[in-house]
């Protein structure tokens, strides 16, 4: 028995101060396992097979063939595969995406979809016998061409309503000044994440086991009970370390299939996607047309705003990327119109990706309201200022705060914004045009539920268990920070563990809500924890656990506007003879809420603003009509912003802690994005007097848009 | 003329040599992914196009994905693993630690990797894209943020770490540049 | 990827006799372009012949005072050699403008040669392609060609041959050794790569069975003073939408001689033969640059979604020659 030591002395306050990465070393020297590299005895690997028409039937599987290669072990297809179940609402509150529920049917919904599995001793053998495999299909015309004008478009909520109205649109866009009436389009974009989606499942005595890439394993845990018809407590999910997710790592083909075929071979098999396999079975954002009409008084005041946004989904699952919900937090205005729609394509289900929604809406409202602002002759921070609502625009709730404007000032303070000359096209330097922009960013701030324990070690130290991911976030270092404040104990004292779903139900990292909602139950066990050890009383050797449920907690807190905010700065150079774009700097101010570790922090909203470079410049999934399949589905076809691409970004933020949250968190996860890729439309305007409502922002668009000659 | 699908190689890696039968088709990259059981270096795209799987071959940096494993025998390879001495940390890795260069660290070993690479590079006097006048008598370019970038840009960072990865690097060069200069004093 | 047999060769000769006339043997160079095809489907061999430890790794002074480059001299050691920098400056330039610097290691100027285009359709196996599949039709005429070819295609082709090094050499003139059962033969690298035409899948006229050697740069005192320029569609680590290599010598100003160079605007590394005719004695000022560049373009052909390709060639023929010829005024 040990002496418990809890300070109870003042806090030592971890959170607020910079603290590199408490698995950092380990992600430096190689040592930290992804979900693909943990060993395994008899190990199989599975290889899947993808339809190569966009939409039919399989007619045949022909697996006598390749049953007869070298190592081959067995071939799942919809022919043989276990049954699952699909009737179902997850925990997210929404039916599985059926890509994930493989080789149930005949169906081809689209190109790309899984038709088979291929299990072989190793996966070079399971490789060449996936390419060997042959597999006949009924073809079925198909229809992939996503417009605005498509007439098969319908109203659809997804997690909001699709229609929000006030007022009379029309009758205050006559009445206006000044009118914007523009349509804006961005295109699929894919998440990319830099580690593949790999999963490994075996059955451990009666008990499935699965190791595995994903945003949250109860979550996952969750849909696979649900599938195979399981008890969730007879499903493990582990997930240690996570390269990267952004939406995308959530139940997919390969946990699936890799279950199946361990299922079938009661032995540990792996799958793992490629990269080419990973553009249509892990989901995308859908690309959008959107049409912004808005009418304002002399002053900029507006006076009406309608934001129509459309989207694609697959014929299997519907997705709504909600660009148009943006305005209804953002701004106010006598009549204000927003919807949604989405059209049912034969393509891959869209999904998830960071910032869904605010991401290409941003976009196009603050690419608008540029725009407007140039028609008003008012500067475009001014004119953003002049409209700020004192309430939700749509909800009428009250904000739990909006530091919004605190943000425009310091950021204009800060990138020399008082010095701007408003006149496009007027600064060159060399073959470069010179130009600057400006918009502004909001992301909800959500938590969700979430269990937490909280043990105190025999030998002085805490152990915190949360099944948290970490997926590149620092929410392993930000909930140790965390709780060695609430514990009142020095950090390195702490370890965190995560990623594990026998710690329990927890919230997912997703929405920009898994360090608040993981925090909150952390803080609630560890201060528990804190309260119940006797100073100078002993601990037993099994140690003291406390566990916490924020579930009550949430649902006591009132209704309000949660939501962080930033104000987005870029300045960029065009060459308009080659049509070539180089953002030059971006700053970034955010209003996020409390953040607990400054260098992580930092680096995850400047990782949201490269994404918006990327987003306005490169970030394009060319979708071929004849096919149904993309073209060019890699890394060399899809373009991300490389390390050229990226140059000095600043971020950092204004004080703003939650009143209502108990470690004052928003969440960072997603705002870094938001209004990033208008930020740098707007400056392209800026330097050459021409707008570009379509992205990216391409060579081929830049020259042909042509330019001042100054 | 008499044919194999297989052959047995020795891989040198981090000093180390490793004897085995490899199957043609496996990579460097696999071979030591699945075969040696050193997960350090990442698969990323498997296709020469993200970075992830940079090793350094006979000292020079490679992506292993693209690389043969039996074409590399008897080639000395240094990964991720070989980098450090004991516990202490190469000077790159010691800057992407305390800068924060990376978030979810997938790309991590093939980001330190390569800008181990790179920083040898410019002291042999290489120029790059980024440098005005590729010419001699022009001199070595400076190790500016610019060189940097684009440098390192076989290196994708979806996290978009890139920022922190820059002064990451710029910090260990100069740290290199300062260790050099002491020893030739 | 199909199993296959692997040998590595000792000498150049020895590689000749290895791979012989099997029609599924392929030569290793760096494996930068030939291992991700094999992984892709595109390219299933029975048998490697590894030639990447031939020694042909090294960079030496021509008998006619140009330089010979052996070709399995790395695109990295190409860039970062004295004598390239300094004699032909748009070349270590091009060098330096392609893939990354870990490719560059890797990559050898024999293979850089031979590399395949980039088309999505050609390194998709599940979709038709004439180059890959002769006979299946080019998706991309109708399909997705913004990156495409606007000089020297044909209705059976639109790719582009995607070299950064291979436009430099043009320019200079570059003549390729290769070696065949029969011994050592050269060709000029302007008439390596075979017209589209019908035949898209015939990409070069080396023989079967051939191992280029090595590359061989007549001396060229233009070169001293040349350019390479590259855009791309992300600024680094990308292949090009448009290049240009140019040399360029100015006296009294007036071109006495121009060399000029197109990429990523045709199967092949374009030669702008007409437009350096139009250049040479013509004042060196960017309204002739223009001309130049509009004579050699009035043979573009382009598509519906790669017109572009005209202006941005155009305007890059002007920049580049401008700089040029400001740098020779100075």
């Amino acid at each position: 028995m040990t002496t418990a030591t809890t300070g109870a002395a003042a806090p030592t306050r971890a959170v607020g101060t910079a603290h590199t990465r408490v698995e950092g070393r380990d992600k430096v020297t190689g040592a930290a396992r992804y979900a693909g590299e943990i060993p395994f005895a008899d190990l199989a690997h599975g290889w899947l097979v993808l339809s190569t028409v966009a939409r039919g039937r399989v007619l045949s599987v022909e697996t006598g063939p390749v049953l007869d290669m070298p190592g081959v072990l067995t071939v799942l297809h919809h022919g043989n595969a276990p049954r699952l179940h699909t009737d179902y609402v997850g925990m997210l509150g929404v039916p599985p995406d059926l890509t994930a529920a493989v080789f149930q049917n005949d169906r081809v919904p689209h190109a790309g979809w899984p038709v088979a599995l291929v299990v072989a001793d190793t996966s070079e053998q399971a490789r060449e016998a996936a390419e060997a495999l042959v597999v006949t299909y009924e073809r079925e015309p198909h229809d992939v061409a996503f417009s605005a004008g498509h007439p098969d478009a319908y109203p659809a909520d997804g997690h909001m309503p699709a229609l929000t109205e006030k007022g009379d649109l029309e009758a205050e866009l006559a009445a206006s000044a000044h009118v914007v009436d523009e349509e804006y389009t961005t295109p699929e974009e894919h998440h990319g994440m830099m580690e593949p989606h790999a999963a490994t499942a075996r059955w451990d005595g009666g008990r499935l086991e699965v190791v595995d890439s994903n945003q949250g394993t109860t979550w996952v845990v969750d849909e696979l009970a649900r599938m195979f018809s399981l008890d969730a407590s007879a499903v493990r999910v582990r997930s240690e370390h996570v390269g990267g997710g952004f939406g995308s790592k959530g139940v997919r083909a390969h946990q699936v299939s890799a279950v199946m075929a361990a299922t079938v071979l009661q032995r540990p098999v792996r799958v793992v996607l490629t990269r080419r396999q990973m553009f249509s079975l892990t989901g995308y954002r859908s690309p959008t047309t959107q049409r912004i009409r808005l009418g304002a008084d002399p002053d900029g005041r507006l006076r009406a705003l309608d934001h129509r946004s459309l989207n694609q989904t697959s014929t299997v699952w519907e997705f709504v990327e909600p660009s148009a919900g943006v305005a209804r937090i953002m701004y106010d205005a006598d009549a204000h119109r927003t919807e949604n729609r989405v059209v049912r394509l034969d393509v891959p289900s869209p999904t998830w990706m960071r910032a869904p929604g605010e991401a290409p809406g941003s976009f196009a409202v603050e690419a608008a309201l540029d725009e407007l602002a140039e028609k008003c002759g008012i500067d475009p921070m001014e004119l953003r200022l002049r409209n700020e609502p004192d309430g939700g625009p749509v909800s009428g709730l009250p904000f739990s705060s909006r530091n919004l404007a605190a943000c425009f000032r310091e950021g204009a303070r800060r990138f020399g914004w008082a010095d701007r000359d408003p006149r496009p096209g007027v600064r060159r330097e060399g073959r470069w045009l010179l130009g600057t922009g400006t918009a502004a960013a909001s992301f909800p701030a959500g938590a969700m539920p979430s269990t937490a324990a909280v043990t105190a070690e025999p030998d002085g130290t805490f152990t915190v268990r949360i099944s948290a991911a970490d997926i590149g976030t620092g929410a392993r270092t930000a909930l140790t920070l965390v709780a060695a404040d609430a514990l009142r104990v020095p950090v390195e004292r702490v370890r965190t563990r995560i990623g594990d779903s026998d710690f329990g139900p927890a919230m997912i990292a997703g929405g920009s809500m898994g360090t608040r909602s993981w925090a909150w139950a952390v803080t609630a066990a560890a201060g528990e924890l804190r309260e119940r050890l006797v100073p100078g009383g002993t601990v037993p050797p099994e140690g003291i656990t406390v566990r916490s449920d924020t579930t009550a907690a949430l649902a006591a807190l009132a209704q309000k506007e949660r939501h962080s905010f930033g104000a987005q700065f870029a300045e960029v150079a065009v060459d308009v003879t080659t049509g070539e774009v180089r953002v030059r700097r971006m700053l970034g101010i955010f209003a996020a809420g409390r953040i607990v570790n400054p260098l992580t922090a930092r680096n995850q909203l400047v990782g949201g603003m490269t994404w918006g470079i990327s987003m306005a410049l490169h970030e394009e999934a060319v979708r071929d009509r004849a096919s149904g399949g993309l073209y060019g589905a890699d890394l060399a076809g899809y373009h991300v912003a490389s390390h050229a691409d990226v140059p000095a970004i600043e971020a950092d933020w204004v004080d703003d802690p939650d009143p209502d949250d108990p470690v004052g968190i928003k969440g960072i996860g997603e705002v870094g994005i938001v209004g990033a890729a208008a930020a740098v439309a707007n400056a392209v305007w800026h330097a050459t007097g021409v707008r570009h409502r379509n992205l990216p922002i391409r060579p081929d668009r830049v020259l042909e848009a042509g330019g001042p000659r100054v | 003329m008499a044919t194999s699908t297989s052959s047995t190689v020795t891989l040198n890696i981090n000093g180390e040599k490793h004897t085995l039968s490899v199957d043609h088709r496996t990579t460097l990259l696999d071979a030591l992914r699945e075969r040696l059981d050193l997960t350090g270096t990442k698969k990323g795209c498997d296709q020469g196009q993200c970075g992830a799987c940079t090793v350094l071959v006979d000292g020079r940096r490679t992506v292993s994905c693209l690389q043969l494993a039996v074409a590399s025998d008897a080639r000395e390879i240094t990964t991720v693993e070989g980098l450090a001495e004991g516990d202490r940390l190469h000077p790159v890795q010691q800057a992407f630690l305390d800068l924060d260069g990376f978030q979810c660290g997938y790309c991590t070993p093939g980001q330190i990797c390569s800008a181990v690479a790179v920083i040898e590079e410019h002291a042999a006097g290489w120029p790059s894209a980024a440098t005005g006048d590729v010419r001699p008598e022009a001199g070595p370019p400076a190790l500016t943020p610019e060189e940097i970038r684009e440098r390192m840009s076989g290196n994708l960072c979806r996290c978009g770490a890139y920022v922190q990865i820059v002064q990451a690097v710029a910090r260990a060069a100069a740290e290199t540049r300062t260790e050099t200069e002491e020893a030739a004093a | 990827m199909k199993e296959f047999d692997y040998r590595r060769a000792d000498d150049v000769s020895g590689a000749v006799a290895l791979l012989g006339d099997d029609p599924d043997a392929r030569y290793l160079g760096g494996g930068t372009n030939l291992v991700d095809l094999m992984k892709s489907g595109v390219e299933r061999p029975a048998r490697l012949v590894d030639v990447r430890t031939l020694p042909l790794d090294r960079i030496e002074p021509a008998d006619d005072g140009g330089l010979r480059i052996g070709a399995t001299v790395t695109n990295s050691d190409l860039a970062a050699h004295p004598g390239i920098r300094n004699r032909y400056p748009a070349l270590a330039q091009a060098v330096l403008a392609g893939a990354s610097g870990q490719l560059r290691n890797m990559a050898t100027v024999g293979g850089n040669l031979l590399q395949r285009t980039r088309c999505g359709y050609f390194t998709d196996v599940s979709k038709p392609c004439n180059k890959r599949v002769p006979g299946s039709g080019c998706p991309a005429v109708e399909g997705e060609h913004h990156n495409h070819a606007v000089l020297g295609a044909s209705e059976h082709c639109v790719a582009v041959h995607p070299s950064d090094m291979g436009v430099a050499l043009t320019a200079f003139d570059a003549v390729v050794s290769y070696e065949t059962a029969d011994g050592a033969a050269e060709l000029p690298l302007a008439d390596l790569y075979l017209p589209v035409g019908e035949t898209p899948h015939r990409e070069t006229a080396l023989p079967p069975g051939a191992l280029i050697t090595g590359v061989t740069l007549p001396p060229a005192r233009v070169a001293a003073r040349s350019r390479y320029r590259k855009v791309r569609e992300r600024a680094s680590y990308a292949f090009a939408i448009g290049s240009v290599a140019a040399a360029l010598d100015v006296s009294g100003g007036v071109v006495r001689e121009a060399r000029l160079a197109f990429g990523a605007v045709a199967s092949r590394p374009w030669r702008a033969h007409t437009a350096e005719r139009v250049l040479t004695g013509a004042p060196a000022t960017a309204e002739y640059f223009a001309a130049a560049a509009d004579a050699e373009l009035a043979a573009a052909r382009p598509l519906p979604d790669n017109g572009y390709k005209v202006t941005l060639m155009r305007n890059l023929v002007v920049a580049v020659l401008s700089e040029l010829a400001e740098e020779a005024a100075r």
